[in-house]
């Protein structure tokens, strides 16, 4: 299995853009190196603005290039740039619908030693509450690169969020990528895992490993949170009759919230979702991380037994 | 061909009159910072910027990005006698349904060049869309209006030495210095003193005016846009509430509307 972080899906994205739309322009805040934009730094050197450590200004001078008429990708941590420029993604760019990408790197646990700091665990609950936003998690460097090109595609913010880990490279290059419309990774008929994001992996060794025990899982990959793609939840709901989500994002407001807010209202089958137990992080090695705050294939497989008895 | 002064002190009149009738008409909504604005507003859109109102998305425009978004009355009143949509609408202020939201929002009204509300925002931007004409090889000009208890947010720091960085040229930023916020003076609350000194230490070319005196706002708008190799603030002495004599220096008015016999008194004062 190749590993590869999806922060360089994002990067070689990046370069593909600069060559074929002149008006894509990247801003970062003093980390080009660790986020990937060195790369189209060091090609499209004019196309390129670091606004150093300055999240809010960073935001602004991207939100004003819009509207001057350019594609502006921001990049800097999640953390970073979903929290500290929170009022400044909301007012100057959503309110205003402005043509702003807004990347972030670094998302979740799996960022290791650095700690609770700059593990960025909020940004779906943050990002998905805003009007006129989309938000996508991609799940490796493949879907990383497919995200940000269609991302370049939509006219109006999107919000993006990439990990700095390297990790299992799972779907193929063919396959279809559309914002808003998840991806079955996996077909199945008892239960359903819904996920996004590197951390789906362990969906997929879960279900290798349910399969063994008799238990069908579909697995889906809800790379997009907003505009979620209620059908494929509800057709999930309704075909398998119990739903496991799985994230690398506190357990409150993220994606497990997303797809519950909409069985809720269609059909309310018995959910159980697995994430970041509403704590904060800690140093480590990621793997280390993984296990101690449950975001494992066990975890994912508990839980689906559990629904299971649910049903 | 720029209008001359008598001209442009009749507008000023016009647009104050308009401010308090606004405000009225609405019930709420922020006079003493708008009639502050009045003169550096009129002559930037009446005498400098290049812009067309028949045309107001227009790649090549001027650009007025107001960061201080509470005084969209002067803004709206300005845009309206600009002939960006018609001046009975004036008095939709705050209404449902009006394009004149409380807080300039751009995607409603024709005319705005940014949305705005949330204080310490606009220079940021003012600094992106100056890198945009750079960029796509315009020429066109970045006006941003500033408030000076805005100037405590750290954004706009932030955003002041992205412009000196950047040797933005085409920004011009405007501090309407009339030292009152909401909870008193500027300098109880968390002063800005020596705010020239301030600016020049961030490598800007700074130019210190009376901004109730069109001759002088002019002349400074003229002299901003004659540096060409860093940004140019114009620090603007104001009085809050400028124009009707109960409002003047009086912090109160930051954010109330006149009452009827207010809105009478203060038109009287600012007949012609």
């Amino acid at each position: 299995m190749i590993k590869k972080p999806t922060r360089d899906g994002y990067g070689e994205a990046l370069l593909q853009l600069g060559a074929s739309n002149p008006d894509v322009v990247v801003l970062d805040a003093d980390l080009a190196m660790s986020t990937r934009t060195n790369w189209f730094r060091d090609k499209y050197p004019e196309r390129f603005f670091d606004i150093g450590i300055a999240e809010q200004d960073l935001l602004g001078t991207a939100a004003g290039l819009a509207m001057g008429g350019k594609t502006p990708f921001a990049t800097t941590y999640g953390v970073f740039i979903s929290g500290r420029a929170w009022e400044q993604i909301r007012t100057t760019i959503c309110y205003a619908n402005l043509n702003v990408k807004i990347c972030g790197m670094h998302g979740g646990i799996s960022v290791g030693p650095d700690g609770a700091t700059h593990q960025a665990l909020e940004e779906i609950a943050l990002m998905r509450v805003l009007p006129n936003m989309r938000l996508v998690v991609p799940c490796d460097a493949i879907e990383a690169r497919k995200a940000t090109l269609g991302a370049a595609a939509i006219d109006g913010p999107v919000y993006l969020r990439f990990t700095r880990d390297a990790t299992a490279v799972f779907t193929e290059e063919t396959a279809p990528w559309q914002l808003g419309k998840a991806n079955v990774l996996r077909a199945g008929s008892d239960v359903t895992i819904i996920g996004c994001g590197p951390v789906l992996y362990e969906a997929l060794l879960a279900a290798d490993e349910l399969a063994q025990e008799g238990v069908s899982c579909r697995v889906l990959n809800m790379h997009t949170i907003k505009p979620i793609d209620a059908e494929a939840i509800q057709a999930a709901a309704a075909e398998t009759g119990a739903i496991v989500t799985l994230e690398e994002h506190q357990i409150n407001a993220g994606l497990g919230g997303a797809v519950a807010e909409v069985l809720v209202k269609h059909n309310p089958v018995p959910v159980e979702m697995v994430g970041i137990m509403d704590t904060f992080g800690e140093s480590g090695l990621p793997g280390e991380l993984a296990v101690k705050y449950g975001l494992t294939h066990k975890e994912v497989k508990a839980a689906v037994q559990k629904v299971l008895k649910r049903k | 061909m720029r209008p001359d002064l008598q001209e442009l002190q009749a507008l000023c009149k016009e647009v104050r009159r308009d401010i308090v009738k606004m405000t009225a008409a609405a019930g709420s909504g922020h006079p003493g910072g708008s009639l502050s604005s009045v003169e550096l507003l009129v002559s930037l859109y009446f005498a400098k910027m290049r812009h067309d109102p028949q045309r107001p998305d227009w790649a090549n425009r001027d650009r007025f990005v107001l960061s201080k978004g509470h005084v969209a009355p002067v803004l709206y009143s300005v845009l309206a006698r600009s002939g960006y949509f018609p001046i009975d609408e004036l008095l939709t202020l705050r209404k449902l349904g009006s394009r004149l939201q409380g807080h300039p929002h751009m995607l409603s009204l024709p005319g705005l060049d940014n949305s705005s509300g949330s204080l310490g925002q606009g220079l940021s931007q003012a600094n992106g869309l100056a890198l945009a004409a750079r960029l796509n090889g315009q020429d066109y000009r970045v006006y941003c209006l500033l408030g000076d208890g805005e100037l405590q947010e750290g954004q706009v720091w932030e955003a002041i030495m992205t412009a000196a960085h950047y040797k933005l040229a085409n920004v011009c930023a405007i501090v309407d210095y009339n030292n009152l916020q909401i909870d008193g003076t500027v300098e109880e609350i968390i002063g800005l003193d020596p705010l020239d000194d301030k600016w020049k230490a961030f490598n800007w070319h700074v130019i210190s005016i009376d901004g109730h005196d069109i001759e002088q706002v002019l002349a400074a708008y003229d002299e901003a846009e004659s540096i060409k190799d860093k940004p140019t603030v114009i620090i603007a002495k104001t009085i809050k509430g400028k124009g009707v004599s109960f409002m003047e220096n009086v912090a109160g008015w930051h954010g109330k509307a006149p009452n009827a016999d207010e809105l009478a008194k203060a038109l009287a004062e600012l007949a012609n």
